[in-house]
């Protein structure tokens, strides 16, 4: 089976978020980035198919030279190989347009993404790409097993789950659930030193296609302090409750 | 060339978030000289979206839709689209919408913007302002296809009722066979309790509680508020909670109208995952806990005095507004 599994490429989640440039970019200054939460779970699903059932792992993610590093952490962690497209990520749209293009060279199986991405939230990509490809797609992902061309998966549902069966080729837009958080992989001495001589081929992007832009940012308006309610006086808090804050 | 949305039902009847999505429409609507149409899949009476500004429902009756399907739902949603020459389809943010609406999106060339928050900010540019940075920031998204799919955080605008007289017609979209490679073997869904998806008030509780039997009075407080349950990250991992409670940046967002924290101490993941919900109330023993700085209310004192005496209040106050 080939994998491809979708990368992005995220401000760490203690990150403090700022803005620059008259609040039209994101302030990376001081920012660690790392590999999208999402993404890791469904990383190390991957990888976990590799070493139970055999399979061949490409990490694939559309930015700039900066990204590297965390397609270096993926191959520490037991992806054979990567590829970068050299593309600053303008839309969801683009990205899905790019990362179809891959899929399509590479004849990848089960391509896995994250259900989201924890910087722009737009949740789009994996379902743009599936769409794009004319693929089957799971979308909230948090579990998945493969048996020859056939795929069980389940996802999740509001108030609950649903267990769903399909074939490859086959999206999945994945999240925590595909493996436990205590099974994530962290990258090894090994694994670093032989990351450095994995292959990670950078393409040119093809389309210049995108459908929305981001132009501008604005953070919430500072919050008015909390209001302390005395362990002896709860008929307060309940009298705030209802007339102030009109929530019961 | 009406505002199209896709009112969710769930056993015949409308799902709130179909009619908030309704009067989000219908506001949108008013502001571009239009009207709102919106498209059902096997729901029975359509009534309701009247109520909140749907002046035309195509109403899609199909047993081969009855499980959810999302490539077959967004076939629905395109057709329906295109139908009505509509230029703005609106979704919700159930799961179930977030998975249509990339679908709907390409198969309509449609620029899509996820967790719109507010009605647009600008309609021509058409520019809305949505969540990113869970929660941490706002973003500005201008679309810029001929065609346009925006979804609405939940809970970000309220009901509006504005009714309007309303025509309803059967539609019969074509499906298409391969939109079925996706079957359902399974649903499980928690039945008689409310859950986090669906709850106007969320009762939580984190590792200040010290172990899984000290959770009665939290199910006791949500009981008496008709609220879910929730749980800090680590309460689940130790297995003290079911996954499904598990709330914040790895588990399930809420975007509760009250969101009550005991015993949580405000992580940044925790609190990235609730900064949606409108009011939050914290109890926690230590006055330094990050989540006072979050909180609108709060109390500081022991867990074990403090939710059996707010229970006992809130009883009262329930007994004194029935
Ligand atoms: C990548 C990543 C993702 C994460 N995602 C999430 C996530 O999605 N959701 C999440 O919740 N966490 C997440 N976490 C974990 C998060 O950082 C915190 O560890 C977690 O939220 C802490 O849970 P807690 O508040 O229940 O426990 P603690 O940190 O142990 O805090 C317990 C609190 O209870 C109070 N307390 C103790 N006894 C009492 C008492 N008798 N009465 C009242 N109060 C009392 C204490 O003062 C303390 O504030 C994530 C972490 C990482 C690194």
């Amino acid at each position: 089976m080939k994998i491809l599994v979708c990368i992005s490429h995220v401000p760490d989640t203690t990150s403090k978020i700022n803005f620059a440039n008259g609040d039209t970019e994101f302030d990376t200054n001081g920012v660690q980035f790392v590999i999208n939460p999402n993404d890791e779970f469904g990383l190390t699903r991957a990888i976990w198919f590799k070493e139970k059932q055999g399979a061949t792992v490409t990490v694939v993610n559309v930015g700039g030279s900066d990204t590297e590093a965390t397609l270096r952490k993926a191959l520490a962690i037991g992806a054979d190989e990567a590829i970068r497209i050299n593309a600053n990520p303008t839309d969801g749209l683009f990205v899905a347009k790019e990362l179809a293009e891959v899929v399509k060279n590479g004849g990848y199986d089960l391509v896995i993404a994250g259900t989201e991405s924890i910087d722009y939230n737009g949740g789009m990509v994996p379902g743009m790409l599936a769409t794009l490809l004319g693929y089957n797609f799971i979308n909230a992902c948090i579990n998945i097993e493969v048996d020859g061309n056939n795929a069980t998966a389940i996802r999740e549902i509001d108030g609950g789950k649903e267990t769903v069966s399909t074939t490859l080729p086959l999206v999945i837009a994945g999240k925590k659930g595909l493996v436990e958080e205590k099974d994530l992989r962290i990258p090894n001495m090994r694994g670093i030193m032989m990351a450095r001589s994995k292959a990670l081929a950078v393409n040119e992007p093809t389309s210049s296609a995108s459908a929305t832009k981001a132009v501008k940012f604005e953070k919430p308006a500072p919050k008015s302090a909390v209001k302390l309610v005395s362990a002896d006086n709860l008929d307060e808090l309940v009298n705030l409750l209802h007339n102030e804050a009109k929530v019961i | 060339m009406s505002i199209l949305i896709y009112a969710e039902s769930a056993e015949g009847k409308f799902k709130k978030v179909a009619l908030e999505l309704a009067s989000y429409a219908k506001n949108v609507a008013d502001a571009m000289g239009t009207t709102v149409t919106a498209v059902t899949v096997n729901a029975t009476d359509v009534s309701d979206l009247a109520k909140y500004g749907v002046s035309k429902v195509l109403k899609v009756s199909n047993d081969k839709l009855a499980n959810f399907n999302a490539k077959a739902y967004a076939d629905v949603i395109k057709q329906a689209a295109e139908k009505e020459g509509t230029k703005l389809v609106v979704l919700s943010s159930t799961t179930d919408s977030l998975y249509l609406a990339p679908i709907v999106a390409v198969n309509l060339n449609a620029g899509y913007a996820s967790n719109v928050v507010a009605l647009p900010v600008s309609t021509s540019p058409f520019q809305v302002k949505r969540n990113a940075f869970s929660n941490k920031a706002f973003n500005i998204t201008e679309i810029s296809t001929d065609v346009k799919v925006i979804g609405l955080a939940k809970n970000s605008f309220g009901l509006a009722e504005g009714a309007v007289s309303l025509t309803e017609e059967d539609f019969a979209p074509a499906l298409n066979d391969a939109d079925f490679n996706i079957k359902t073997e399974n649903v499980e869904k928690v039945t008689g309790k409310v859950t986090i998806a669906d709850a106007e008030i969320v009762v939580s509780a984190g590792r200040g509680l010290k172990g899984p039997e000290n959770w009665g009075m939290i199910e006791e407080l949500a009981s008496v508020l008709g609220a879910a349950t929730a749980c800090s990250k680590p309460v689940s991992d130790i297995g003290w909670r079911p996954h499904s409670e598990h709330v914040g940046q790895t588990g399930k967002p809420v975007a509760a109208n009250l969101y009550i924290a005991v015993g949580i101490s405000g992580a940044i993941q925790h609190i990235a995952g609730i900064n949606a919900s409108k009011v939050k109330v914290v109890i926690n023993n230590d006055p330094e806990a990050p989540f006072f700085k979050v909180a609108d209310y709060g109390v500081v004192g022991d867990a074990f005095e403090v939710v059996p005496k707010l229970i006992e209040k809130l009883k009262a106050f329930k007994a004194n507004n029935a």
